[in-house]
């Protein structure tokens, strides 16, 4: 049953005929619904700044034939509104012929509950809890200037219409808690920022006073740089801790690795599949199967099952991630990556958990092991060139490392590197993988999508670091 | 077809009517509609075609002191009574902040529109794949361009009505016309990719597609087989379309928001010189066509002009209602942000810039955000080409860049080269003693 057609003049019947006759002579295409209520609540400057709650109801009605899209999306689910967008793909389309594939596999999997982080709290409650928060952050030091603390819940209901007829559904929760303190001393201010979240109730985070852990670390970090001094340039060897810093490989490798950019060879990787593009023993995988994790989904977004995809084997470069179009086209399944950031966006291949297992080694020996470098903690924003395949980081904690030991923290550091050539620059994989506290949101062609990322430490023999001192 | 005055008018009445009745006692809401449309090519094939029709309604509800915002895309009435009812009902249960409140009656925009934002002209998309096609047809007559990115074209038309529960009610129409080619080159072994952009407001004022195509082509060949060179202390000069970045960066550190919480490295810097004694920085937001242009703010506060920094010193904050009472200032209607900011041009001319010292980095591409705006740290990854004499010698990859804001404001040489390409512009920019990190 739909629950998309139950307040419309529309019933499924007269949608789903109007979907197969528009979709009868392409290769692919769907209507994809979707139900969106979300919430902010922000608290800034020891006020409630914001409480905004927000729905979102449209559809996306998409034919593919060969390598090209027509989409059309509108808020209005009509007959009328559905016969405009078929016309619409249909002269896009014209003169175009495909062959309709009908099997998606149908699944049972699932790795979030039914939970309604928006609904199962009420606004006095979170409020009550965002004001407590403010008073414990401000009460730590009297060097806390200011605090910003925000809960972000969403409950996003999909439905995936198919001609001929298969519906299939998904219901997703997510939410994300996220503390910020500035700090000052001696006229230097500086930020620390931590977050958690997931595809569960906020009471994971919340109860048994979790959420003071997760100011304490906002206020530690900030601290920390409040010591730091002037980051060095030039090229030096780099330890990256476990957990968040796998951002890195989501940047640096896992862009390259996403189907399209292979398909239309823009990518450094398209034609490396069976080489070697890493050091032995680094393995890499996305994973859209990790009970409750950010970057998790029973189906993607064209209504595939997702599943763990080993894309690095030990070095060797194994697959890359598809969605149902650039599959086709490279005669390969759909590994479940197909993700969009809404109704109103166009299938693109994204990422879900991209993971990078455990090695031997352990952190310790990691850093004795350097003479000179830096020990990267934690980063802020990344991006990357798939092209030339070079990437950026700015680091938000980070320390010097002289003679095999942790030295002063360093502010301003920027990594820079080149994705495929630092692969294989890995020098030691450590045996402490952590998965990230569950912030990570991936931009792509301006469509922002809820990912995962993990790691162990990793020494990387050489990287651009920069920094003001030479 | 966008949709008309009168249906937005409706349903903005609609909600201030509902939400008095229901109990608050000042109400505002945004009703908007836009419609685009894109169409993507690749290797001058269609790739895709995109139709986006969407409604959105905003509605932010008082009660004394107290504040809560509900947005929908649902606009179905029933819908809209529900929600209605959840913004007052949330309002009642949020604290009080007394800096909360509509604007003053008197700074509501009460003008005329006679800037030209709208642009009737219609593409079908047949019209819109030729114009880019022939964009990558240019781009094309190198033989070291080996594969596009991707190109497109995109039309933008948008209404909306804002309106408020002390009498504000005005909207207007605006368009949007824009057009890319973005291509790959090779060489050698190396491959590289760049762009040309261009956006207006009017169709017939867009780069033509001949333009368009061979700077794409000639920014990703100038790009191929780049050198790494050594960490040094260096001058850079910043391309226009990453010299308006710093703009960006100085109008977020002089936000209201920023300097009532003081989280900016230009607290308390009003009537400090900020910069050296040869910057002026404007925000318009009244330039016919521009494309930053608008009458009034999201509060309808009109939109006044700025001097932001004259001769240096910097003379005013981008100031909205909320953030205005907190530092005692009435909102100069920049609650949206900035209109059409830009650098007054400088004195020398390109070819004096890239001449002004022995060796200089030219930076065209940066990544990475880098900016930190609480302590002024700016540390981005960059590529560009080494000047020396005068002459564009080799590309450079894989280096950052790092100084501090408080100290590259005092070092700016700007160009005389301004034009509005975007809504934020720069001339071409000089910057000495920067720190790049390479090999």
């Amino acid at each position: 049953m739909s629950n998309f057609f139950k307040n419309s003049e529309i019933d499924i019947s007269k949608a789903e005929k109007i979907v197969s006759e528009t979709l009868k002579n392409c290769d692919d295409g769907e209507l994809y619904l979707e139900d969106t209520k979300s919430e902010v609540i922000v608290l800034d400057d020891n006020k409630i700044k914001s409480s905004d709650y927000s729905t979102d109801l449209g559809y996306g009605f998409r034919a593919v034939t060969g390598e090209i899209i027509a989409y059309s999306h509108s808020n209005e689910i009509s007959e009328k509104s559905l016969v405009n967008s078929s016309q619409n793909l249909k002269s896009s389309l014209k003169n175009k012929k495909g062959t309709y594939n009908y099997e998606i596999k149908n699944t049972n999997q699932k790795f979030y509950g039914d939970t309604d982080p928006v609904e199962e709290k009420s606004l006095k409650s979170k409020i009550d809890i965002l004001n407590e928060i403010n008073s414990y952050a401000r009460s730590k030091d009297s060097s806390v200037k200011q605090v910003t603390a925000n809960f972000i819940g969403e409950k996003k209901n999909v439905e995936i219409l198919r001609a001929g007829g298969q519906l299939l559904k998904d219901e997703r929760p997510l939410v994300r808690f996220n503390v910020s303190i500035m700090v000052e001393k001696n006229g230097k201010k500086e930020t620390g920022v931590y977050g958690v979240g997931g595809r569960q109730s906020y009471d994971v985070y919340l109860n048994d006073d979790n959420w003071k852990k997760v100011c304490d670390e906002a206020f530690r970090i900030a601290t920390t740089n409040l010591d730091s001094k002037p980051s060095p340039a030039g090229e030096m060897k780099v330890v990256l801790g476990p957990g968040w810093p796998a951002i890195l490989i989501h940047e640096a490798v896992g862009h390259g690795l996403e189907g399209d950019f292979n398909r239309k060879k823009t990518s450094v990787f398209h034609n490396l599949v069976g080489q070697k593009v890493a050091s032995d023993g680094v393995t890499i995988i996305d994973d859209g199967t990790l009970d409750k994790r950010r970057g998790s989904l029973n189906i993607d977004d064209e209504g595939t099952p997702t599943e763990k995809t080993v894309l690095i084997e030990n070095g060797i470069l194994k697959n890359f991630m598809q969605d149902r179009l650039n599959a086709r086209l490279m005669n390969t399944k759909s590994t479940g990556n197909g993700r969009r950031e809404s109704y109103k966006h166009i299938v693109m291949p994204r990422m879900r958990n991209t993971i990078m297992l455990n090695g031997n080694e352990t952190q310790e020996e990691m850093i004795k092991s350097v003479d000179k470098g830096i020990f990267a903690v934690s980063f802020g924003g990344g991006q990357v060139d798939i092209t030339s395949g070079k990437f950026v980081f700015n680091c938000t904690e980070a320390y010097e490392i002289n003679n095999g030991k942790i030295g002063s923290p360093l502010k301003g550091a920027t990594l820079i590197g080149d994705g495929p050539s630092s692969l294989k620059e890995i020098l030691m994989v450590g045996n402490d993988m952590k998965l990230d506290p569950g912030i990570g949101t991936c931009g792509k062609a301006g469509q922002g999508v809820p990912v995962g990322v993990g790691q162990p430490s990793l020494l990387i023999d050489k990287m651009t670091v920069g920094g003001t001192k030479i | 077809m966008i949709k008309e005055e009168n249906y937005l008018k409706k349903i903005a009445e609609t909600c201030l009517t509902q939400s008095k009745k229901l109990g608050s006692s000042d109400a505002s809401v945004v009703v908007m509609n836009s419609i685009s449309e894109n169409v993507n090519i690749r290797n001058k094939q269609l790739d895709g075609s995109e139709r986006s029709d969407n409604l959105a309604v905003t509605l932010t509800t008082y009660i004394g002191k107290k504040k809560a915002s509900i947005s929908s895309s649902n606009l179905n009435e029933k819908n809209i009574y529900k929600l209605v009812n959840r913004c007052v009902e949330a309002t009642k249960i949020t604290p009080e902040d007394e800096h909360n409140s509509l604007p003053e009656k008197e700074l509501h925009y009460m003008g005329d529109k006679e800037l030209e934002l709208y642009d009737e002209t219609h593409l079908d998309n047949e019209k819109k794949i030729d114009f880019i096609k022939e964009a990558e047809e240019y781009a094309f007559e190198s033989d070291k361009i080996v594969n596009t990115n991707g190109s497109g074209f995109s039309e933008n038309k948008s209404n909306f009505i804002l309106a408020n529960s002390n009498g504000f009610m005005d909207g207007y129409k605006t368009s949007q016309f824009t057009a890319y080619c973005e291509v790959v080159s090779k060489s050698n072994g190396s491959m590289e990719r760049d762009y040309e952009y261009t956006t207006k407001r009017f169709f017939s004022d867009l780069l033509k597609p001949e333009t368009i195509g061979r700077n794409a082509a000639k920014y990703a060949i100038n790009k191929l087989n780049p050198k790494k060179i050594k960490s040094e202390k260096i001058s850079i000069i910043f391309d226009k379309r990453i010299s308006k970045n710093f703009l960006t960066n100085f109008a977020g550190a002089i936000s209201s928001s920023a300097i009532a919480k003081g989280t900016t490295f230009l607290k308390d810097k009003i009537n400090n010189q900020v910069f050296n004694k040869s910057i002026n920085i404007i925000d318009r937001g009244n330039i016919i066509k521009g494309n930053g242009s608008r009458y009034f703010d999201s509060e309808g506060v009109k939109v006044d002009n700025l001097e932001l920094v004259k001769d240096g010193v910097l003379k005013d904050y981008l100031i909205d209602s909320y953030n205005g009472k907190k530092i005692n200032r009435k909102s100069n209607g920049r609650s949206s942000g900035t209109t059409n900011l830009y650098f007054e041009n400088g004195e020398l001319s390109f070819e004096d810039l890239i001449k002004s010292e022995k060796k200089i980095i030219y930076v065209n591409e940066t990544i990475g955000r880098g900016a930190n705006l609480i302590t002024g740290d700016y540390s981005v990854g960059a590529s560009g080409t080494m000047i020396e004499n005068g002459e564009f010698i080799y590309p450079v990859s894989e280096i950052t860049i790092a100084g501090n804001f408080n100290e590259m404001f005092q070092n700016i040489t700007l160009a005389n080269d301004l034009e509005f390409k975007y809504s934020t512009n720069s001339p071409t920019i000089l910057i000495t003693g920067m720190t790049v990190g390479g090999k």
